[in-house]
């Protein structure tokens, strides 16, 4: 087997197109990378046309931390407990009259109040929050990424929810109960950065109105609009060392020119009953630019890849040189086993090397251009670089297969192209709806572009997470698996071909 | 490898409706050229492809050195093959042709030149394949078939394409790989290319071997020991020698072909008619004629088919 690799490696590096072409593949998916990335710029009202940076969870993930916070400071261990009464929501309108408001009461679906532990009240602070939402149940929610769902009650009038949070060092449970007697356990959050004095109170916030509608061609497309929630409380009981009075926060608004708060919440109380009105989500935030949208090169890279997979079987089918091979070993599994390590190798050398260059130039090139890119923890942008050589090594390998099968080059890569690159393109632009594809990029070898995205696909956010908007349906390793998984049935069926064949 | 044999028994192969292997069966032995004839489409190249382990056949076997070549594992070492001149990539160079190949069997870089200068490519040898001559080719192709120094080897068509220098050096390397011992089949569907090269001739036709026979004895018997008479007065000489018994035919203005008595006795015959003889001489049947006799009595090979 080590003499056949040093065969095949001796075959591929003989042929200077085929060099040329692998080089070229790197080369086109950094220079289209870079490209789109210097084509986008962005720019926001204000006197510094700068937008702000999102705010960066405890973790380093961009996050979305916009609430109406009423709280007091607490020391050491304690907890709050309160009896959610009621919760109602607005959301407005498309104006049907020019300037003239509409707007219609509900509740959207991850509209949220309750009671929050947070490290302070600065946007992105480490915090721990139970919560009823619109109709997502009871959950305990902590440091953005985090959700443990509790139970699916809803709010209503003559249905209220207890809740409450007990502080033990950094770790907070959450408890719900239906009659503030017999309680339930939700789950625990544990805050690794939590100080002993937090924050600890009621709060409320409401994500925009999301509504989805199919696009003329295909696709959707999305409005979203402004919402708000506004939760009643009483019973009330705070234990532990709390200080001072309680302050009202509207955390994370955004600040109008003309020093006004732009959409602000509210709060008021007395007698022990505290209405608070808030807008905005506490998420990570999934609007922005990801590092991959600098990799759109690789469609080009990829489709370099599969003409030279399809070439190194092809090619010795078209010369009749495949004779020649398989008479250098007879046990034509090993043959074609070699030639696929040493395809795989290449091809993995090659889109790791593009990967690793594309990625921090392109989102060098657009955070120069003042675009908000959503920041990745390394460990993301190593399984990004490392699965994206793998991507493209598999792809290599399966299109090495269809040359196999077909023995013909033209075949083999129209065959790649239709099997990979269409139903990527297709599945990711506007021309499906969003559930085919889904389905495509579940089902075809393009699910392994899912190892690319850096961004979770959270569930517990308001978004309309769909391929299109650079959001894949399996995760990472997942979408990779169902690649390689095309990858190993091809290259099998091509081995049991080849072995009956006559050469 | 004990012995440098290829044996072939039996072999039947359908392609479709077409019968390309009717039985095929023959043997060639170590130290000899044997010789592999036949008209395009008798069965020569596909009996290469089962022997080489390529195609398989329907029935029979096919031994080289008395193994089925799928059992073999470094097979370039004990059986060299050249099929198709034209199977290069054209755009990687000769050495790096033989290179992969060497690699594949793990034999040194050494080698390669060697082969190289062996068949007169060195200078050459970094010249993209695809820009050769076929003569250039079939000088690669044997390159690569004498890469492992295999005690077998098989070479369809090796003298397609060269030049008559190339047909000169070939030969001699024919005569000489045989000389060392080594087993050698050389198909052609020209007689005359095997003509002084080939001491064994394996003629086939419809897929099954119509003749295998020793060259020297196949070229006596063609000549049946005739003797070749020049003279001015050809039809003297002939009245002289059907007078004595013998049979004579005049074949040209001052030739006649004699059949019976010994050059010596026709010597003696003219000498004593006091015809004028200029040379006499045994009869030189050529690979052709021998052909010709060896196939006036298959039945199965009918006009049309006649290799040239």
């Amino acid at each position: 087997m080590r003499h056949l690799i040093r065969a095949e490696w001796t075959k591929v590096r003989t042929v200077p197109g085929w060099t040329i072409a692998v080089l070229l593949s790197v080369l086109a998916t950094i220079g289209l990378g870079v490209l789109t990335a210097a084509g986008n710029h962005s720019s926001c009202g204000g006197a510094s046309t700068v937008c702000p940076p999102p705010p960066l969870g405890p973790d380093g993930t961009a996050v979305d931390d916009h609430f109406f916070f009423v709280h007091r400071a607490l020391a050491g261990d304690g907890s709050i407990t309160v009896r959610l009464s009621s919760m109602t929501g607005q959301r407005r309108l498309p104006d049907a009259t020019p300037g003239v408001r509409r707007v219609a009461s509900g509740l959207v679906p991850w509209a949220k109040a309750g009671i929050m532990v947070k490290d302070g009240t600065r946007p992105g602070a480490s915090y721990a929050a139970l919560m009823a939402t619109g109709t997502h149940g009871v959950r305990l929610q902590y440091d953005f990424s985090h959700d443990v769902p509790g139970s699916a009650s809803r709010v209503g009038a003559g249905t209220p929810c207890w809740l409450r949070l007990v502080r033990t060092g950094r770790h907070l449970t959450g408890y719900e109960s239906a009659d503030g007697h017999r309680w339930t356990r939700v789950g625990t959050a544990s805050l690794p950065g939590l100080p002993t004095r937090v924050q600890i109170g009621l709060f409320a916030a409401s994500p925009g109105a999301l509504r989805v509608a199919r696009a003329d061609l295909g696709g959707s497309v999305e409005t979203i609009s402004f919402s708000s929630t506004t939760a009643r409380f009483d019973h009330v009981g705070l234990d532990g060392t709390a200080t001072g009075g309680w302050h009202r926060t509207d955390v994370g608004a955004t600040v109008d020119p003309d020093g006004s708060v732009h959409h602000p919440g509210s709060a008021r109380w007395s007698a022990g009953r505290y209405t608070v009105t808030g807008v905005g989500d506490i998420a990570p935030r999934v609007d922005g630019m990801t590092v991959e949208k600098t990799l759109s090169g690789l469609l080009v890279g990829l489709l370099i890849v599969i003409v030279v997979a399809a070439g190194f079987v092809a090619a010795e089918y078209r010369t009749g040189l495949v004779r020649t091979t398989l008479t250098t070993d007879p046990r034509r599994g090993r043959v074609l086993g070699a030639k696929a390590v040493v395809l795989a190798g290449t091809a993995f050398v090659a889109g790791l090397a593009a990967t690793a260059a594309t990625l921090p130039i392109g989102t060098h090139v657009l955070r120069a251009n003042r675009n908000t890119v959503l920041p990745v923890d390394t460990l993301s942008v190593l399984r990004i670089v490392v699965g994206t050589g793998l991507l493209v090594a598999l792809i290599a390998v399966l299109v090495l297969a269809l040359a196999t099968l077909l023995r013909r080059a033209s075949a083999a890569i129209a065959a790649g192209v239709a099997l990979v690159l269409v139903p990527r393109i297709l599945a990711t632009t506007s021309v499906l709806p969003d559930s085919a594809a889904q389905w495509v990029l579940r089902l075809t070898p393009a699910a392994g572009f899912a190892i690319q995205q850096s961004i979770p696909t959270y569930r517990q956010v308001t978004a309309h997470l769909v391929p299109q908007a650079g959001y894949y349906p399996l995760p990472p390793w997942a979408g990779l698996a169902v690649t390689a998984g095309y990858a190993a049935v091809a290259l099998l069926l091509a081995v049991v071909v080849l072995r009956r064949r006559d050469a | 490898m004990d012995n440098a044999t290829i044996e072939v028994s039996g072999l039947r192969k359908r392609f479709g409706p077409t019968v390309a292997l009717d039985g095929m069966s023959f043997t060639v032995q170590p130290g000899r050229v044997t010789g592999f004839v036949g008209p395009n489409g008798a069965g020569k190249s596909t009996t290469m492809r089962v022997v080489l382990g390529l195609d398989t056949a329907d029935a029979g076997t096919a031994l080289v050195g008395g193994r089925p070549y799928r059992q073999l594992r470094t097979p370039l070492r004990q059986v060299g093959a050249l099929l198709d001149a034209n199977a290069v990539q054209p755009s990687r160079s000769a050495r790096n042709h033989l290179l992969w190949l060497a690699h594949s069997q793990g034999i040194g870089r050494a080698r390669v030149d060697t082969v190289l200068g062996q068949v007169g490519l060195a200078a050459v040898a970094r010249r993209r394949a695809g820009g050769f001559s076929l003569g250039m080719r079939q000088r690669l192709g044997i390159a690569a078939a004498l890469l492992g120094d295999p005690p077998i080897l098989l070479l369809d068509e090796p003298v397609n394409g060269l030049d008559p220098e190339g047909v000169i050096w070939i030969r001699g390397l024919l005569r000489s790989l045989a000389a060392e011992g080594r087993a050698v089949l050389v198909s052609s569907h020209l007689m005359s290319e095997l003509q002084d090269t080939a001491d064994q001739l394996v003629v086939v036709g419809r897929g099954r071997v119509i003749a295998d026979a020793n060259v020297t004895e196949l070229l006596a018997a063609a000549a049946r020991g005739r003797v070749v008479v020049r003279t001015r007065a050809p039809e003297t000489a002939r009245t002289e020698l059907l007078r004595a018994g013998a049979t004579a035919t005049v074949t040209g203005p001052d030739t006649l072909d004699v059949a019976g008595p010994s050059a010596e006795r026709v010597v003696a015959l003219l000498t004593a008619g006091r015809v004028p003889v200029a040379e006499v001489s045994a009869y030189q049947a050529s690979l052709e004629e021998a052909y010709l006799t060896l196939t006036r009595d298959a039945v199965e090979f009918q006009a049309g088919q006649v290799a040239r």
